[in-house]
């Protein structure tokens, strides 16, 4: 195929030649094509099947509102659906697809929708598919999937890389039309800190299509010259290819970059950058969207908006066909027949719904007047058109235009909502408008050259004034005011074939109709019952019309009918640039404990753990599952010594002389008497009563403790605990720090841990015996030859054991030490999961027990709240439905047949009781094999537990439609007197 | 949303913590003869407002102050933005 419709001039760059494919067809471009102005030049106006009655397409527009025009651009897992071949700009070797057909392009085997439309009006979905019920999932819903719809995913993982930045400005300019150049041209003049951001990849916005003036230039040249002069300013950033797509709140805004689309390969950069720019002021000069009219099958190839065509054949030097027609009710149109003309191409006809058009007739040219199109012909490009007087007129494109809507989208994202002027026949924006936002331009109404120059000028005046920054006004230059009048003609009514508005979704002028006579008159409803302005386009070039015969239906006003609301994102933004990097591994921060590098060159399994990544077990050889290993790290603990890194429990440095007063605030149970050198366990309480978190806490001086956290509520506690010092208690002296990162600790438990710490604790910085560091005592230490060490002796084994904390840098060393010193008594590191197993043996509680609904009392820890002094949570926890005698008590199970696992969450029903809800009497919590036992064992919360002790119950999983007896026994299956915590 | 925070100048709502009503601060006095109504109404009776608040952000990823924003609810304007600090000792809770 060669470029037939190639014609003269146009900002393409000959001298540069691109081949391209569409549907594996080989074809050429130049640099400086869209997709959709190569395939056009190549005489490719075929270039789609429509969403739901697969009627053949072509492209309708020249940006990015187009709603025809979707395609796949490239393949394998590059390959992207939906995209606007209107903005896809071109490059060598792209590849593109069509959309929506099965069988080729030309001969969808999907067209016999088309004659199956009249059961497919607006709302079938509803009314066709209600019965019966169980058909939908099974056969209708995979039936319309197939048979509607646009493009496919690759299926495959996106191999791009998206970016996320930031960026800050005094004026943000969203649009470099010649509003948009004017207001950066004054800002940047000024020394203002300005960005001007663009969709298109050459800055200009209308300019670029026109054949107006500027002062003695051109447009286009003006355009350049101006980008020249704000590119050498150092205060300006110019961003092309990015589109603002959304106002937020207090001056920020979303863009879009578009970095690699427009090349073959990323070459490892970014393909997208998605920014958010925090703006004093912004000024919005976002153009203004051509509109349609709609008349009988309007939706053929061929049949394009009248400004679209004038940017085909002004800025890509193409020619939508070799005999246009123009059909308007608007002077602008005029326009598009006069640039055509200039361009040589010949014009059938000029049409003008209006009698008596206010334009002067072009010379040469036959204008007809007082007529609309009723219907086309032509099935894969438009042959003819029909007029209301019954003559036909043969043309191969047809240029339309129903008058221009200013953009106000942005304007509207904070809920404006914009105002009716009758005199354009458009909305514009109206009074409440985005903090700090001004808008310009044909944006806001000012359709003219010379008007929108002005306007941008003086808003960004107005803005710099608004912010203090001094500006001078820049001169005006010599610019037209074009003749813009126009009627408001929405549809031809004369038309008996189906009318299109949303050529996207496939809704015609009858649809709106008849969702006006099925009551869905609100135009939120319309768009829901018809689909009406959905998808990719969101309706740029449909909304309005529809919007204009909602009115004619219910007799109202266009203003009173309303537009629906307007929503970010103005164009699509992919989900990967929302997601940018974080997305796989890196979606959210790994934090490694001190040992990591320990512990994975041995053996070490992880297990995520909130954000931290913690040995689960070490596997040794021969071991043929997790059990084994687990199975012995907990005996060789028990039995000699293990060591198992324990840093990522949180860790809350506190000190101030009011230390000790402002945790007896926090914990339910006291501090203030707590001896300096001693640690206690302590339990935290909501407001409400209900036990919120755990821990222990050392005195490590008269004012300063040292708190620890569970590793899951190490963030919450530290951010309530600095609530309860700002808000609550705000002149008490204390102070709170986070530590957690700070020091590594480990545990180090068994019978054999003093011995062990012995060779690492300096023996001049402690006395290790049992009398000189007792069970529960802490104190500063030197390790190894005098590194500053914190020791602990807490167990959550329940054997002797210590927790000995060293700054987080010496963390991955001193476990090397730990293990070379324990290497005589055969020490063994441990992971979470025997730490778990031995926690449950000695009947501690933990995240499954602190599950938001369990109070002290139920955890048999009621005494410990103290009535004696003020703390959170103690006033409510008093309340007595809370401290009920039959309450579920924390108690230890076992199973009856010992040989039997338990399962966890099980629930407990008496014997003889049917299993139902009624009948629960409680379930399990924490369940583990003990290997120190030989059996299955569990906690769990069961009624009246504490004096149940020895009954039988049945615990019963319907999940896993399991049941087996329990006995009830007490939640320290080890060493319940404690004995071995204090020798 | 930028909060103009008074210690460190305007700062992205993302990198704050959102907690509620600042009515929080109130926290009821525990030896009232009322303590279990009033905290009843403390932990579970909030206002619903359509306009001006006053909420508590929390400066996690930053300062960590407790701040007290007022804030419309229905346009998202910030009037004034205080130190929960200051804003609880003028409420009395100094003692």
């Amino acid at each position: 195929m060669s470029q037939v419709n190639r014609i003269k001039g146009g900002l393409i760059d000959r001298s540069q030649t691109f081949s391209f494919q569409f549907n594996g067809t080989q074809m050429q471009g130049y640099a400086g094509d869209t997709l959709a102005s190569a395939l056009l030049a190549n005489g490719q106006t075929l270039v789609g099947r429509s969403f739901k009655y697969h009627r053949p397409r072509g492209i309708f527009t020249a940006g990015s509102e187009e709603p025809n025009a979707l395609v796949q651009l490239r393949s394998g897992a590059h390959q992207e659906p939906n995209t606007r071949a209107t903005v896809a700009e071109l490059f060598d070797g792209l590849t593109a697809t069509s959309q929506n057909h099965r069988g080729s392009l030309k001969h969808d085997l999907m067209a016999i929708t088309d004659l199956m439309s009249p059961f497919l009006s607006a709302g079938f979905y509803y009314k066709t598919f209600m019965w019966p019920k169980a058909f939908w999932e099974k056969l209708y819903e995979p039936a319309i999937r197939m048979s509607a719809g646009l493009g496919r995913l690759s299926m495959q993982e996106d191999p791009d890389s998206y970016d996320k930045g930031y960026l800050h400005c005094d004026l943000l300019v969203i649009g470099a039309g010649p509003a948009g150049i004017m207001a950066a041209l004054t800002a940047g003049r000024s020394g203002a800190r300005v960005i001007l951001a663009d969709e298109d990849f050459t800055p200009g916005g209308r300019l670029n299509g026109e054949t107006l003036e500027i002062g003695d230039m051109s447009g286009q040249a003006w355009a350049a010259q101006a980008m020249a002069e704000l590119a050498s300013m150092d205060n300006v950033r110019l961003m092309s290819r990015t589109t603002v797509y959304g106002a937020y709140d207090h001056g920020t805004y979303g863009a879009l970059e578009r970095c690699t689309d427009h090349l073959a390969s990323a070459n490892g950069k970014p393909r997208q950058i998605l920014w958010r720019i925090y703006s004093k002021r912004a000024v919005l000069t976002a153009g203004a969207t051509e509109r349609p009219i709609a008349f009988g099958n309007n939706d053929r190839p061929g049949i394009m908006l009248a400004g679209a065509v004038r940017t085909y054949v002004n800025r890509y030097g193409v020619t939508p066909g070799t005999r246009v027609a123009v059909f308007t009710n608007n002077d602008d149109g005029y326009r598009t027949a006069a640039d055509l003309a200039a361009k040589g191409v010949t014009v059938a006809a000029v049409i003008d719904t209006r009698n008596q058009a206010p334009a002067q007739d072009i010379p040469g040219m036959r204008h007809i007047r007082g007529a609309g199109v009723v219907d086309t012909k032509g099935r894969h490009q438009l042959k003819s058109i029909t007029l209301t007087d019954g003559q036909m007129i043969d043309c191969d494109a047809l240029a339309v235009s129903g008058g221009w809507n200013p953009n106000v989208h942005l304007t509207c994202h904070q809920r404006g909502r914009p105002t009716w002027r009758d005199d354009l026949n458009a909305f514009v924006p109206g009074d409440t408008l985005p903090t700090g936002m001004a808008v310009a331009g044909a944006a806001n109404g000012a359709l003219t050259l010379a008007s929108a120059m002005a306007e941008g000028r003086d808003a960004a005046l107005a803005q710099l004034a608004d912010l203090g920054l001094k500006a001078s006004p820049i001169d005006l230059p010599r610019a037209e005011d074009e003749a813009r009048d126009g009627a408001a003609v929405w549809h031809i009514p004369q038309s008996k074939k189906r009318a299109w508005l949303d050529l996207q979704n496939d809704v015609t002028v009858k649809d709106i109709k008849q969702s006006h006579q099925e009551g869905f008159r609100s135009v939120e409803h319309m768009k829901r019952y018809t689909t009406l302005g959905m998808a990719t386009d969101q309706g740029k070039t449909a909304n309005i019309p529809a919007l204009a015969i909602m009115a004619e239906c219910t007799g109202r006003t266009i203003p009173e009918t309303g537009t629906t609301i307007f929503r970010p994102p103005y164009t699509p933004v992919p989900i990967g640039a929302l997601g940018g990097r974080a997305r796989g591994q890196e979606f959210r921060p790994t934090r490694l404990t001190p040992s990591h590098e320990w512990a994975s060159a041995n053996g070490a399994t992880f297990v995520e753990v909130g954000n931290w990544m913690r040995a689960q077990w070490f596997a040794r050889p021969g071991e043929k599952g997790w059990r084994d290993s687990v199975d012995r790290e907990v005996l060789a603990t028990r039995g000699s010594v293990g060591i198992c890194d324990v840093t990522t429990l949180g860790k809350i440095d506190v000190q101030g002389r009011d230390a000790a007063a402002f945790l007896n605030k926090i914990y339910a149970n006291g501090f203030a008497k707590l001896a300096v050198g001693r640690v206690r366990y302590g339990i935290m309480l909501r407001e409400d009563g209900i036990c919120y978190d755990d821990g222990t806490t050392a005195r490590m001086g008269e004012n300063h403790f040292v708190m620890t956290t569970t590793t899951a509520n190490a963030v919450l506690v530290f951010r309530r605990m600095e609530f309860a010092r700002q808000c609550l208690f705000p002149d008490m002296d204390v102070h709170l720090i986070s530590t957690t990162d700070a020091w590594a600790q480990f545990a180090v438990a068994g019978p054999n841990a003093r011995k062990l710490l012995e060779k690492i604790v300096d023996a001049d910085s402690q006395d290790m015996s049992n009398e000189g560091f007792p069970f529960m005592a802490c104190g500063e230490v030197t390790v190894c030859g005098g590194t500053p060490a914190r020791l602990f002796r807490i167990s959550f084994s329940g054997e002797l054991a210590y927790e000995i904390a060293v700054p987080a840098r010496y963390g991955n060393s001193m476990m090397g030490a730990l293990m070379e010193a324990g290497r005589e008594f055969g020490a063994t590191p441990y992971g979470t999961e025997a730490l778990g197993v031995m926690r449950i043996e000695k009947g501690h509680a933990a995240g499954n027990e602190l599950d938001g609904r369990i109070t002290a009392h139920n955890l048999g820890m009621g005494r410990m709240v103290s009535k004696a002094k003020d703390c959170i949570g103690n006033t409510l926890s008093q309340r007595p439905e809370m401290n009920r005698d039959d309450a579920v008590k924390l108690v230890g199970f076992r199973p009856v047949d010992r040989a039997i696992p338990l399962i966890a969450g099980a629930h407990l029903i008496n014997k003889g009781d049917a299993v139902n809800m009624a009948n629960d009497q409680g379930w399990l919590s924490s369940v583990a094999y003990s290997p120190s036992l030989g059996h299955s064992i569990a906690l769990g919360f069961i009624k009246s537990g504490d004096t149940r002790m020895g009954e039988i119950v049945r615990a019963v999983s319907p999940v896993h439609d399991k049941e087996m007896e329990v006995e009830i026994v007490s939640a320290h299956f080890i060493d319940p007197e404690g004995s071995r915590l204090r020798v | 949303m930028i909060i103009n925070h008074p210690l460190l100048g305007p700062r992205d709502a993302a990198e704050f913590i959102y907690l509620g009503d600042a009515a929080l601060i109130d926290r009821p006095d525990w030896q009232a003869e009322d303590a279990a109504e009033q905290f009843h109404a403390y932990g579970y009776l909030r206002d619903n407002v359509a306009g001006p608040m006053q909420e508590l952000w929390y400066h996690e990823q930053g300062d960590r102050s407790w701040l007290v924003v007022t804030r419309d609810t229905l346009t998202h304007e910030i009037t004034n933005v205080e130190l929960a600090r200051d804003v609880a000792r003028n409420r009395g809770r100094s003692v």
